[in-house]
């Protein structure tokens, strides 16, 4: 009972349809207080979707879902007070300057001093030259730091980061991945979603894969490793990566 | 109603504000088309039209204010759309913020946006020889007529706003509306117009509120006019909402 209430996320059951599209069928995983987890899946399988009824977006059509202790169904205000949302295609003002969008979420968090929580920001996300920019000036790598950036605001015991890497450069790639270990150091509990196994293999310390509609595996990335047949192993000295383990997977199931 | 309901939305129309005063096109576009009518109404085709009025100006100003409106709204469900689109309408909604203040504050804005709009719109009548009899009563009923207008149609402006899957798609809703003056009072007496376009004419909004407007500015006696004017703006503003929220419900859970 104890691990149950200090699981940051604990998802039961959940199924959501679009119309005749049964997206989610019954997934089911939860996510110690304070660490990595990353969902993977191909285009569709329902990610996003995960993530909206999470962020109280979307409402499930069956199942629980419960974030840092809060019921997403019942307690909707509350979760929202807990987490933040950096969703799949940058949501940032375009005609205001990275400065304003970060005082304007301050604002509507209702914290105090937003310049001063805009300004630690900028410098923390080598953002403070381009402040004062109008952000549609900005470069996709910027934007996406701006975007998470503001999520940051608040200090949210939880953060969903879906797909945070798709359409950056390498090196814009790192620089994302610096700032979300940087995070988990800092005790939040990170729930990201990607296309990218290198990025899952990198950042997260779970794995879980979504694939038509259910969660079919998940576990740390020595687990998931495991589930090789040894026997497919030929080359002694390369270790399979996470690629291998999850086409194997996909490969089988579908 | 969250606590924060009316802080949230005077931030977020900070915010939309801000959009206006940084891209201030859109109100002078706004502006342009109606005085462009204007223009073309009285020196080109004013001469030839009997209204019965001695100034054609002071005639066809309501009108064009209803005009500036119609054409107004359109950027309002232009602001929303690239709200949706852009993924900052779902950063809002998954934040501890009021959530109806996203829309209020479009709402708002639009109001703003217009008044200001129709404000520079009169002026320019001004400059072209409209002249008013009315006093600051009259003036102040005109106001009160144009907000209702301007709310009644901001709030048909959210649905497509809400609902669209493309920019176009976000502002042509505003077209028909922009094309009723032209089959109303507005222009010219309906009285010259043949059968079943007068029946039309005569009993569709705009007529009554640009007939309550018209005798308003010459200090006429309003009549019925105004009774049926405000019944429909307050009736379009009723269904508009209604199904504004309908849309916004659906959109959000
Ligand atoms: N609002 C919607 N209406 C109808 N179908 C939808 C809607 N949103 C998503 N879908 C469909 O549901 C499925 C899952 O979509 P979702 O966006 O959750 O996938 P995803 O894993 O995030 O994919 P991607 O990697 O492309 O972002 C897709 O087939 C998609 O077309
Ligand atoms: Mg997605």
């Amino acid at each position: 009972m104890t691990t149950q209430q200090a699981a940051a996320i604990q998802v039961q059951g959940l199924e959501k349809a679009y119309k005749e599209l049964r997206v989610l069928r019954g997934v089911d995983f939860t996510v110690a207080r304070g660490s990595i987890f990353a969902l993977l899946g191909s285009n569709g399988a329902g990610k996003t979707t995960a993530v909206k009824i999470l962020s109280t977006l979307l409402k499930a059509d069956a199942g629980t879902a419960r974030v840092n202790g809060f019921d997403v169904a019942t307690q909707a205000a509350d979760v929202r007070e807990s987490i933040s949302l950096t969703g799949q295609f940058a949501a940032v003002d375009e005609i205001l300057s990275g400065r304003e969008n970060l005082v304007l979420v301050a604002r509507l968090r209702h914290l105090k001093s937003p310049g001063e929580i805009a300004d630690g920001l900028l410098a923390r996300f080598s953002l403070t030259d381009a402040g004062a920019r109008k952000v549609s000036t900005y470069s996709g790598g910027m934007r996406r730091r701006l975007d998470i950036a503001m999520s940051l605001i608040g200090n949210p015991p939880v953060i969903f980061l879906d797909e945070p890497t798709t359409g950056l450069d390498p090196q814009a790639r790192i620089e994302v991945w610096q700032a979300v270990k940087e995070l988990a150091d800092r005790g939040t509990t990170v729930l990201l979603t990607t296309q990218y196994l290198d990025e899952a293999e990198q950042l997260a310390d779970r794995i879980a894969i979504l694939h038509e509609g259910r969660i079919i595996v998940n576990g740390t990335l020595a687990e998931l490793k495991q589930l090789l047949p040894p026997a497919k192993v030929e080359y002694v000295e390369k270790q399979p990566t996470l690629e291998d383990v999850f086409l194997t997977l996909v490969g089988t199931k579908a | 109603m969250s606590k924060h309901f009316f802080g949230d939305t005077a931030v977020l129309l900070g915010r939309s504000l801000r959009h206006i005063t940084r891209s201030p096109d859109t109100i002078i576009t706004t502006a342009i088309m109606p005085i462009a009518m204007m223009l073309m109404f009285v020196y080109v085709f004013g001469g030839a039209i009997r209204t019965g009025s001695d100034s054609y100006v002071n005639y066809m100003l309501p009108g064009i204010l209803l005009i500036t409106v119609a054409s107004g709204i359109a950027y309002t469900a232009y602001r929303l759309f690239m709200d949706m689109k852009g993924g900052i309408f779902e950063r809002f909604q998954s934040m501890p913020t009021a959530r109806s203040s996203v829309l209020w504050a479009h709402v708002l804005t639009s109001l703003v946006a217009n008044l200001i709009s129709l404000v520079v719109v009169t002026l320019v009548a001004l400059l072209m020889g409209f002249r008013s009899s009315a006093g600051v009563p009259a003036w102040l009923s005109v106001a009160g007529i144009l907000i209702l207008f301007t709310l009644a149609l901001t709030w048909i402006a959210v649905i497509p706003g809400l609902s669209a899957k493309t920019m176009e798609g976000a502002s042509a809703f505003s077209y028909p509306l922009i094309f009723l003056p032209f089959l109303s009072s507005a222009f010219v007496p309906t009285d010259t117009m043949p059968g079943p376009v007068r029946v039309f004419a005569e009993n569709q909004p705009v007529t009554s509120i640009v007939n309550a407007i018209r005798a308003l500015f010459t200090g006429q006696p309003v009549g019925t006019d105004i009774w049926i004017a405000l019944a429909w703006c307050v009736g379009i503003l009723i269904v508009a909402y209604g199904f504004a929220m309908t849309t916004y419900r659906r959109k959000i859970s």
